[in-house]
């Protein structure tokens, strides 16, 4: 693989625990691996824990209850690799996890049946009819495939998205479960030179998809050197059961060293405790499982610590995004993939918003900036997500694209070398001496270069609110830009060589 | 250096902002070369007509300044810089422009008010005022209505230019105005005023002319006035 990847953001990383603590939590989690056990559907993950020296006990017909030893769970961990790479189309939007080094990636995310549209209309006062105001309406569609392409598109022109996992589910007549999988890739592939990541529907389909992959890379070797894909495999259904079918998938991929994430997302006062210490000492109890698993697998199979622990909203039991104790969860759960030198797959910019406005933007900040701070390598649902992770509106992508870049800058590393401090005493020096006591004039250059943060690009000069019809005029321009698809050559191979592609997604014809 | 060459060059500089050699502008590659002060002095070395380099030199500059301010393309510090560049440009000029016979826009005397310190808006409307070509007479911060009015009766400008940033010594603007009333003055000049707790229905009140809300209103306002 190449040695360019996307420059991201290396922050100084917010520590919620102690060192002491995380040790704490680590005792935890492998007792709860080790007395409590977890309940296993899969039969090869069962021989594989058993070969590895677990304890299994039959638990009914169906499951059987696993029970790693500490030192069984050591040696699992100690193959675990603490950097993986993961490709892309464009070579220089390869990602580099290194999970000794809190370089922070943003990426889209979740599988929503939502699409949100937005339009401008113009209402008018009942008190008085000549006041009339332009304001956002949004119109909710259903997902599809044509959607999921454009919403490919427009993330490989927002600048702050580091990588993308499909924000939509695709929802047509003619999407069955065989053809799911390449399409989704396929659509995704083709419209963004940046890495995609994505669930798989059908193990059945792994082929399929990867042939796809093959032929972008350049070959099955290539595809090794720059994995353009990579897979979410959500392992464990809290509390502690690893399911049959996610967990043969976590199998195949390690059979095959695709780098892959294993995740869980518990949520706090349902099916994880809602205490910091309970959820904590659960979920990462459930995500070793996965990553040893992987390990007994293919020992230096490349990995992600996939840790979404969410809140319970105990007047609906939905999932909270939005709550101090997500952050609370999430910042601890960055800390242990730490520890365990593994690479951490986190999340911020979900909250109960329908539409964007006021409300999301809270939500939305009040996440991305503590997680950012955090230090997670790979950020995924900070694009566009509404309702939880029901809706993708592709104007709030646009905003979310603006408030990450405002929070990347703001978590830029100081800098104070000799140069800096000797143009700055220069500066005080002469400012000193001048009758007009002004720094402006210095700010010019860092102003052109854009080193200088200039001003929120969506605001309105007359001081009304037009942050989302600027947006939407933006996110206008954006898409009007000719895609970046793949050439006709390799788009006729993948049409040649991989079924079940829709027709209609073939853009060379 | 030709006469049309140091002129097109003021003008640049103008452009760029760039008092003199020390200013690094924005472009690549201005660092060490001559800025509108040094300039400015070989044009009058040389004897270039001093009124040409103000007509074709500076306020060409400035007008193109002001076009890219209002096209969003300069923001505030970049009219800022120019403004200085010329402030300074007219400080060497000012006799030579005497001597041809050339008036100045104007005296504008400006000051914060008694128990005041606070000159930031203050001295950013007297760069602005300079880089348009006003004499700008700045008594400074923190001062009583009896200096205003003294330096108003020797020097006789056309303006004056009051500034407050707090509410409890706003009020001293009412006091300025009565005193120059006291003196028989009033009528002689037109009282701006500025800051951010007025307001135009303060200056109303209190019986100045205008309120201005920046630095670019107060230089309308003046033009419009000449």
């Amino acid at each position: 693989m190449t040695d360019s990847y996307r420059e991201g953001m290396i922050v100084r990383p917010y520590e919620r625990i102690t060192g002491d603590e995380v040790r704490s939590l680590d005792r935890a989690s492998r007792s709860i691996l080790e007395d409590i056990g977890l309940q296993c559907f899969n039969e090869e993950a069962t021989e594989l824990f058993s070969k590895n020296g677990c304890r299994v006990e039959k638990h009914d017909e169906r499951s059987y209850i696993i029970k790693i030893p500490g030192s069984v769970l050591t040696d699992a961990l100690s193959s675990t690799p603490s950097v993986v790479k993961l490709g892309a189309r464009d070579p220089g939007n390869s990602l580099l996890l290194d999970a000794e080094i809190p370089r922070i990636y943003f990426g889209s995310g979740s599988e929503t049946n939502i699409w949100l549209d937005t339009e401008i209309e113009t209402f008018v006062s009942e008190k008085d009819p000549s006041i009339k105001k332009r304001l956002p309406v949004f119109v909710e569609k259903r997902g599809t495939i044509q959607r999921l392409a454009t919403a490919a598109r427009l993330a490989e022109e927002l600048d702050n998205l580091d990588f993308f996992i499909r924000p939509v589910n695709i929802q047509d007549e003619d999407i069955t479960e065989d053809n799911h999988d390449v399409n989704k890739f396929f659509a995704s592939l083709s419209n963004t030179t940046k890495h995609v990541q994505a669930g798989l529907t059908s193990l059945a389909q792994l082929d399929n998809v990867l042939r796809i992959a093959e032929l972008i890379a350049g070959g099955k070797e290539a595809l090794k050197e720059n994995p353009v894909i990579s897979f979410i495999t959500c392992t464990v259904k809290s509390p502690l059961q690893m399911v049959d079918d996610a967990t043969q998938k976590l199998i195949e991929f390690s059979k095959r060293g695709l780098p892959f994430v294993v995740s869980s997302s518990p949520q706090g006062g349902s099916t994880a405790p809602i205490t910091e210490t309970g959820m904590v000492a659960q979920i990462n109890a459930e995500i070793l499982s996965g990553v040893a698993l992987t390990q007994m697998v293919n020992p230096g199979s490349p990995v992600i610590y996939g840790s979404v622990p969410v809140r319970a909203r105990m007047d609906n039991l939905h999932d909270m995004y939005c709550a101090p104790e997500f952050n609370q969860y999430n910042i601890d759960c960055v800390q242990m993939a730490r520890y365990y030198k593994i690479p951490c797959y986190s999340t911020s910019g979900v909250g109960d918003s329908k539409v964007p406005g006021i409300q999301a933007t809270i939500e939305k900040f009040f996440t991305h900036i503590p997680i950012a701070m955090s230090g997670a390598q790979y950020i995924h649902y900070a694009f566009g997500l509404l309702d939880r992770t029901n809706t993708f509106c592709p104007v709030q992508a646009v905003l979310d694209n603006q408030h990450i870049g405002m929070i990347k800058r703001f978590l830029k590393q100081p800098k104070f070398d000799k140069k800096d401090f000797d143009e700055s005493m220069e500066q005080i020096r002469k400012v000193s001496a001048s009758s007009q006591k002004l720094y402006a004039r210095f700010v010019r250059k860092g102003l052109r270069s854009g080193e200088i943060y200039s001003h929120y690009p969506f605001e309105d000069k007359d001081g009304q609110d037009r942050v989302i019809e600027t947006a939407l005029g933006h996110m206008n321009e954006l898409l009007s830009r000719p895609a970046k698809t793949v050439s006709s050559e390799i788009e006729d191979e993948i049409f040649g060589k991989v079924p079940g592609l829709l027709p209609r997604l073939k853009r060379n014809k | 250096m030709e006469a049309k060459e140091l002129i097109e060059k003021i003008k640049e500089n103008v452009i760029q902002g760039r008092i003199n050699k020390e200013d690094e502008g924005f472009d690549e590659g201005l660092d060490g070369e001559p800025g509108t002060v040094e300039l400015i002095e070989e044009a009058i070395k040389t004897d270039v007509d001093a009124e040409q380099m103000v007509i074709n030199g500076l306020t060409a500059g400035m007008e193109i300044v002001g076009a890219r301010f209002e096209s969003g393309e300069y923001l505030i510090p970049d009219m800022l810089a120019s403004a200085e560049a010329v402030g300074a440009a007219m400080d060497l000029l000012a006799p030579h422009l005497e001597k041809s016979g050339v008036k100045s826009r104007g005296k504008f005397l400006i000051a914060t008010v008694k128990g005041d310190l606070h000159d930031i808006g203050k001295n950013i409307v007297s760069i602005m005022l300079k880089g348009a070509g006003y004499e700008v007479i700045d008594l400074g911060t923190d001062v009583p209505a009896e200096k205003i009015a003294e330096t108003a009766e020797q020097q006789k400008p056309k303006f004056v230019g009051l500034s407050a940033l707090l509410t409890t010594t706003m009020r001293e603007m009412e006091n300025v105005i009565n005193t120059l009333k006291d003196k028989g003055m009033r009528d002689d000049v037109k009282i701006l005023i500025g800051g951010a707790p007025t307001s135009r229905e303060f200056a109303e009140k209190i019986g100045a002319d205008v309120h201005c809300a920046d630095a670019f209103q107060a230089v309308e306002y003046t033009n419009s006035i000449n």
